[in-house]
């Protein structure tokens, strides 16, 4: 038989509903505040040092991680509901959501004791941004293609080279990065590169905008000239950076953030249409609501994996493979389902901006963190087929 | 994907591979797999694995009759074990013991109904009723004055007009005229037409997850044996890529049916949630079995379409499945009315409440 792709049926416990509750309430007087429109994804400023100091502050950072580094020992499914309600509600989580879901984590299993015992807790309290820098401008699915150097020098290496697409560079405070440290080998084109912890803001990084066509600046080319990196700052092994890179994968390719992007056409078209919708409009609600759901149970079912301490890479891949797919078509067929709503429905209006943004935003959203393509091989070879 | 983790499917499991292998019955042109498969399968109490024991089954729980459902799409058994089970079930709703022999539930449409007539006779007409013309009796879910009653009645009582699914096993429409009751019970609080839709529609999605299991079973399988432009077939990305597509709608449909399956197991009424569950599992199940199943021929090429190939017991009946119990267009407009009825800020909660 085909290797097994089961999703087991989890039930979320019952602390996560409590925990629910409270992340619920937690964002009603946020919006109440004002700190931020959950009507509005495409505002301007979407890093809010101040929301993210507040979410550390309520201990739903690094809930998975050890208390000695500011965590909270509480399960990947605590996290996965704080995470899944913050993405709903359109929170400004800029700040935060790389460092709390994928750095953290690989500081926790590759950097010296006392750099966790510096980071982790920062991170924890909402006070770093991390961003991870792995695109080069030859370099993008093909990451073992990257050339930026890490050159051997007293106490530390030099780094030369050029990342790009970076996401939130430009207010960072780290990076996690690879860079080439040795040549590939004959036998093994992926030998050679090396993962490491880059400070920001430093003599030798320079960080210039790119343009999006939403309109936005979220990524960046960040240059790197004669930049000293120390020592300790090597992440796991010199020259093995291809062994580390896949667990991190289940957690990056499988949860909420990769079906939730453009969730929020799909409310605006539930109020649009109103309590007693068409035919047309029912069904179109219908098998969105119903194609969501089962995305969902799949990426709670990955969660349960993760917490078993199992790697399921290739469950993940299918989840972002199928998610990012569906939060892509989701705004094109929203519009569909939106051409008869009436002219005098209240949220006209705030619908068209949404639905304006997300079809701009659609493209990214089968690109970043790994293409369909790759994702697919990546299922391929899980189905014995590579 | 046949490994099992309780009694029943294992049970189970032993039998089909005997008895329900589907290479040995697509070669067997007179149908006499069926006789000995249907035996086994009575003899093993599966059929009446939701009739408790003082009703006559097995008294198997909700779930392991679930997961048989599950490993009986994966083998395509046509014989009416999964209506069989529905109608034990439905009976048992009403305390109504279960007699031995095949069974089917009427009405299988959420759009046909049965009347109670003031004489305490069924009347009403029933499309689309699976196995109709093999059962022996009928489970009945009928409307009357009093509300909603559940019967059972000797098959040769209806007037059955014979018809084929696509997937080429009996979808008859069945007839009742002031047809007598053996037994007729009142259908207890909160068993409605609606439960029994959803309870049916649950069956086939399990069904239809296990026949796309063995359908990307089969088609990587074969992949890795046909050799075509000097190499394997599963050398080629497009082919991969196929392949990896219909992995991902096998896991979904797997993951909705099995799902909704767990929450009905685990439920104390059919509420929003449980028709949020059931719903979409129909509808995502359907859409897979056409999405998969188109993926699955295409990789076979030819050789799949051929009646000789087993390819199409597995993608004809998972095709045949979306009509039963209502289609996934019927639920899609259902679960929309429901969305919309409940208004948008509810539906986070809903998709979020398990």
């Amino acid at each position: 038989m085909t290797a097994a792709l089961r999703f087991d049926p989890i039930r979320l416990p019952e602390k996560c509903e409590q925990l629910r509750k409270e992340v619920r309430a937690f964002l009603a007087e946020e919006i109440a505040a004002g700190t931020f429109d959950p009507h509005k994804p495409n505002r301007e400023d979407t890093d809010v040092p101040e929301f993210s100091r507040k979410v550390g502050a309520r201990g739903w950072l690094g809930m998975t991680w050890p208390k000695k580094y500011g965590g909270q020992e509480r399960s990947f499914l605590e996290r996965y509901v704080v995470t899944e309600e913050m993405r709903v509600a359109n929170a400004p989580t800029r700040r935060f959501f790389v460092a709390d879901r994928q750095s953290g984590p690989v500081l926790l299993k590759y950097a010296p004791e006392h750099i966790k015992m510096e980071i982790l807790p920062r991170i924890c309290r909402g006070e770093i941004c991390f961003a991870i820098g792995m695109s080069e401008p030859n370099s993008g699915s093909d990451l073992f293609a990257a050339k930026t150097r890490a050159t051997k020098t007293d106490g530390g290496y030099l780094i030369n080279g050029t990342k790009i697409w970076t996401s939130s560079a430009h207010i960072a405070d780290y990076m996690i990065a690879i860079f080439r440290t040795s040549p590939p080998t004959k036998e093994n084109r992926r030998h050679g590169l090396t993962q490491f912890l880059v400070k920001m803001k430093q003599p030798g990084i320079k960080v210039n905008p790119i343009g999006q066509i939403t309109g936005q600046y979220e990524f960046n080319e960040v240059v790197f000239t004669d930049h000293f990196i120390p020592d300790d700052h090597v992440l796991g092994e010199v020259d093995g950076a291809w062994k580390q890179a896949t667990s991190e994968l289940a957690y990056e390719r499988s949860g909420p953030e990769r079906f939730l992007e453009t969730y929020y056409v799909l409310t605006e078209l539930v109020r649009a249409v109103g309590p007693n919708p068409d035919t047309r409009s029912a069904e179109g609600i219908g098998r969105l609501v119903a194609q969501l759901h089962t995305m969902r149970r799949m990426s709670v079912s990955v969660a349960g994996m993760l917490q078993a301490g199992k790697e399921p890479v290739v469950e993940a891949s299918i989840v972002k493979d199928i998610g990012t797919v569906w939060e892509q078509q989701l705004p094109h067929r929203v519009r569909d389902l939106a051409a008869f709503v009436e002219e005098t429905a209240t949220n006209r209006e705030t619908l068209e901006r949404q639905l304006d943004f997300a079809i701009k935003t659609a493209p990214k959203l089968t690109i970043q963190g790994g293409t369909t393509e790759v994702l697919r091989g990546i299922i391929a070879r899980g189905l014995g087929l590579r | 994907m046949a490994e099992s983790d309780n009694i029943v499917v294992e049970t189970a499991e032993k039998i089909f591979a005997d008895l329900a292998d589907p290479q040995t019955i697509n070669n067997d042109k007179k149908g006499a797999w069926q006789a000995p498969l249907w035996q086994a399968l009575s003899e093993a109490g599966l059929p009446l694995s939701w009739v408790p024991d003082d009703l006559g089954g097995s008294g198997a729980s909700l779930a392991d009759g679930f997961a048989l459902l599950n490993a009986a799409g994966r083998f395509a058994v046509a014989v009416p074990l999964a209506e069989t089970m529905l109608a034990g079930w439905l009976l048992a709703q009403a305390r109504i013991p279960s007699p031995q022999g095949e069974m089917t539930v009427v009405p299988s449409s959420p759009k046909d109904r049965i009347t109670i007539d003031a004489d305490g006779t069924l009347s009403g007409r029933a499309r689309g009723v699976p196995f109709a013309k093999t059962a022996k009796q009928f489970a009945v879910l009928a409307h009357g004055k009093e509300g909603i009653s559940i019967a059972l009645i000797d098959a040769s009582k209806g007037r059955i007009e014979s018809g084929l699914n696509v997937g080429y096993d009996h979808s008859d429409i069945v007839t009742l005229d002031k047809v007598q009751p053996v037994t007729i019970k009142p259908a207890p609080d909160g068993v409605t037409q609606t439960t029994l839709m959803l309870m049916g529609g649950v069956a086939r999605s399990l069904q239809i997850a296990g026949a796309l299991e063995s359908m990307l079973d089969i088609s990587v399988r074969y992949s890795n044996e046909r050799v075509a432009f000097e190499k394997k077939i599963s050398k080629f990305q497009a082919v991969q890529h196929n392949l990896a597509r219909l992995a991902g709608e096998s896991a979904a449909a797997l993951a909705a049916a099995t799902s909704a399956a767990d929450a009905i197991a685990n439920a104390t009424s059919f509420n929003d949630e449980i028709y949020l569950e059931a719903a979409s599992a129909k509808i995502r199940c359907a859409e897979a079995a056409e999405k998969g199943g188109g993926i699955a021929h295409q990789v076979h090429g030819a050789i799949g379409f051929t009646i000789e190939h087993i390819l199409h017991r597995y993608s004809l009946r998972a095709l045949a499945w979306r009509d039963d119990f209502g289609s996934e267009s019927y639920w899609a407009v259902e679960l929309g009315k429901l969305v919309a009825s409940r208004g948008a800020d509810e539906l986070w909660p809903l998709v979020a409440s398990r």
